[in-house]
């Protein structure tokens, strides 16, 4: 057996016996409120006297002179349950810390130079592309073909295969609902590719439908909007 | 003559630095040159002051001082939202320079274009940037809706920002089609013919659709002024709004989406 040091034998034979004196003083001072140590002026007396009186309690009902070690602290203060505050319920702590990096420099940095690209594209294209200017308009002189703006190709060709009113208002008015009303339609929580086949392959046709559409319109279509090959008629096409 | 010249130039240094004194106590010295600014003390690579070149900025309207580190990366983006954004910008900017040289009636529209290109510093490149730069936004706004779709992005918590993206999709649409008109050449007039007709078949009230898009029974130079105003003003108004709200929503909703 490994002798305990002399110094902290002492202290803790010391510390001991204090704990045993407090204790009992708490059953001695119960009568006068006047009676309170010097050392417990700050507490009032009134809670002085309950946290006395709770001290009494245990050990009243146990009979015995001291009561259990864990009911009192060692100056005679009762530390008493007020109130539990859960953790959150105040202050929000994340389970999971978020890996974060400042957006100057690495987010600004990336924007900037994707704007300056696309200036110096936009610009040097600009430079060597003219924007087309026609001749005057001309009620009298219809082009033929008559063509919408690229993006309005898909459409005028749907003219070519239905009524107007199919083509031109209910296929693409379907298509705008649907694709407004996708994630409130679309229930599936899942963000993998792997589970959901069904929505990436429903969009892909669905682009694809128009994408082929405006190709069609805007490079195989001719005079009178018949169908044409680019490479044997040329291009009537204008952006 | 020595005695003479001595005072004036002494009342010249006291004028001098008591001008310095008034410039350096202003308010425009003292904040300029405030306590911690980069102009005091230059700037030095530290977290507080990268976040300060968010927080003491406008981009602050914009961006988080911090953002999730896979949301930086330009392979998930592409960042095709925010060159939309910008191409809006560049396209106000050289929109603004066409405004100068352009009146909206059918007999000087088309005139105007014309001294714009051949008589104006500039006219040219910025009438081509002006256009090229709106089919390239269609484009990026369209391939934008592609990749938040292929991502999954428009899922809870970002149902409703999807929403207004595909207004502004439309809205995008709307704003290249009625600056298509505006040159008053043989294609804007024939095009907008074809798109306009394709509206008139809307059921029940199509006629009337049409009469009020072309401010009339058929296009003349009171439509050129209709969509003109649509094009400078209207539409450009909605659109900054429906992006503000944009914006906004993606920071409220937690940042961009995450990683697959």
């Amino acid at each position: 057996m490994t002798e305990i040091p002399e110094h902290l034998r002492k202290r803790a034979e010391a510390a001991k016996a204090k704990a045993q004196g407090t204790t009992d003083a708490p059953a001695g001072d119960a009568s006068p409120a006047g009676g309170a140590p010097a050392g417990d002026e700050k507490i009032p007396s009134h809670l002085l006297d309950r946290g006395i009186a709770a001290a009494d309690q245990p050990g009243t009902v146990a009979g015995g002179p001291a009561p259990p070690a864990g009911s009192s602290g060692p100056d005679g203060h009762n530390q008493r349950l007020l109130t539990v505050v859960k953790s959150g319920s105040i202050q929000d702590t994340k389970a999971t810390p978020q890996d974060k990096v400042h957006v100057w420099p690495h987010l600004l940095l990336a924007e900037f130079l994707a704007a300056l690209a696309i200036t110096l594209f936009s610009l040097l294209f600009s430079i060597f592309v003219n924007a087309p200017l026609l001749e005057l308009a001309d009620f009298n002189k219809t082009p033929n073909p008559s063509k919408a703006p690229w993006y309005f190709l898909g459409l005028q060709e749907l003219l070519t295969m239905f009524h107007p009113m199919v083509a031109g208002v209910t296929i693409p008015g379907i298509g705008l609902f649907v694709l407004v009303m996708a994630p409130y339609i679309d229930k599936n929580p899942s963000k993998r590719p792997e589970d959901r086949k069904f929505a990436i392959s429903l969009m892909t046709v669905h682009l694809m439908f128009w994408s082929v559409l405006v190709m069609i319109g805007s490079f195989f279509r001719g005079p009178g909007f018949n169908f044409i090959f680019p490479w044997n008629s040329g291009l009537f096409f204008e952006l | 003559m020595a005695d003479d010249k001595k005072p004036a130039g002494q009342a010249l240094q006291e004028q001098l630095g008591q001008l310095t004194d008034q410039v350096q106590g202003s308010q425009a010295w003292s904040s300029i040159f405030r306590p911690g600014s980069i102009f005091r003390k230059g700037y030095n690579d530290s977290p507080r002051n990268r976040s300060y070149v968010i927080m003491n900025s406008v981009l602050y309207h914009l961006h988080p001082v911090k953002v999730k580190r896979h949301a930086v990366k330009v392979s998930y983006t592409l960042c095709l939202g925010g060159l939309s954004f910008f191409l809006f910008i560049l396209l106000t900017v050289t929109g603004i320079f066409l405004m100068f040289f352009y009146r909206p009636t059918a007999a000087q529209a088309w005139d105007d274009i014309q001294t714009l290109q051949t008589a104006v510093g500039f006219g040219l490149l910025v009438r081509n940037m002006h256009r090229w730069t709106a089919h390239l936004m269609v484009l990026t706004v369209f391939l934008h809706m592609a990749r938040v779709f292929y991502h999954g992005a428009y899922k809870p918590p970002r149902e409703f920002n999807w929403v207004i993206g595909v207004m502004l999709l439309q809205f995008t649409l709307l704003l290249s089609f009625t600056g298509y008109l505006l040159p008053w050449d043989q294609l804007a007039l024939w095009a907008v013919t074809v798109g306009t007709n394709m509206m008139g078949f809307t059921p029940v009230f199509g006629e009337q659709v049409r009469f009020v898009l072309l401010g009339g029974v058929e296009i003349g130079t009171d439509t050129l002024l209709r969509w003109y105003t649509l094009h400078v003003l209207m539409l450009p108004f909605v659109v900054v709004i429906f992006m503000a709200i944009h914006f906004w929503r993606v920071r409220k909703d937690g940042g961009i989406s995450g990683p697959l």
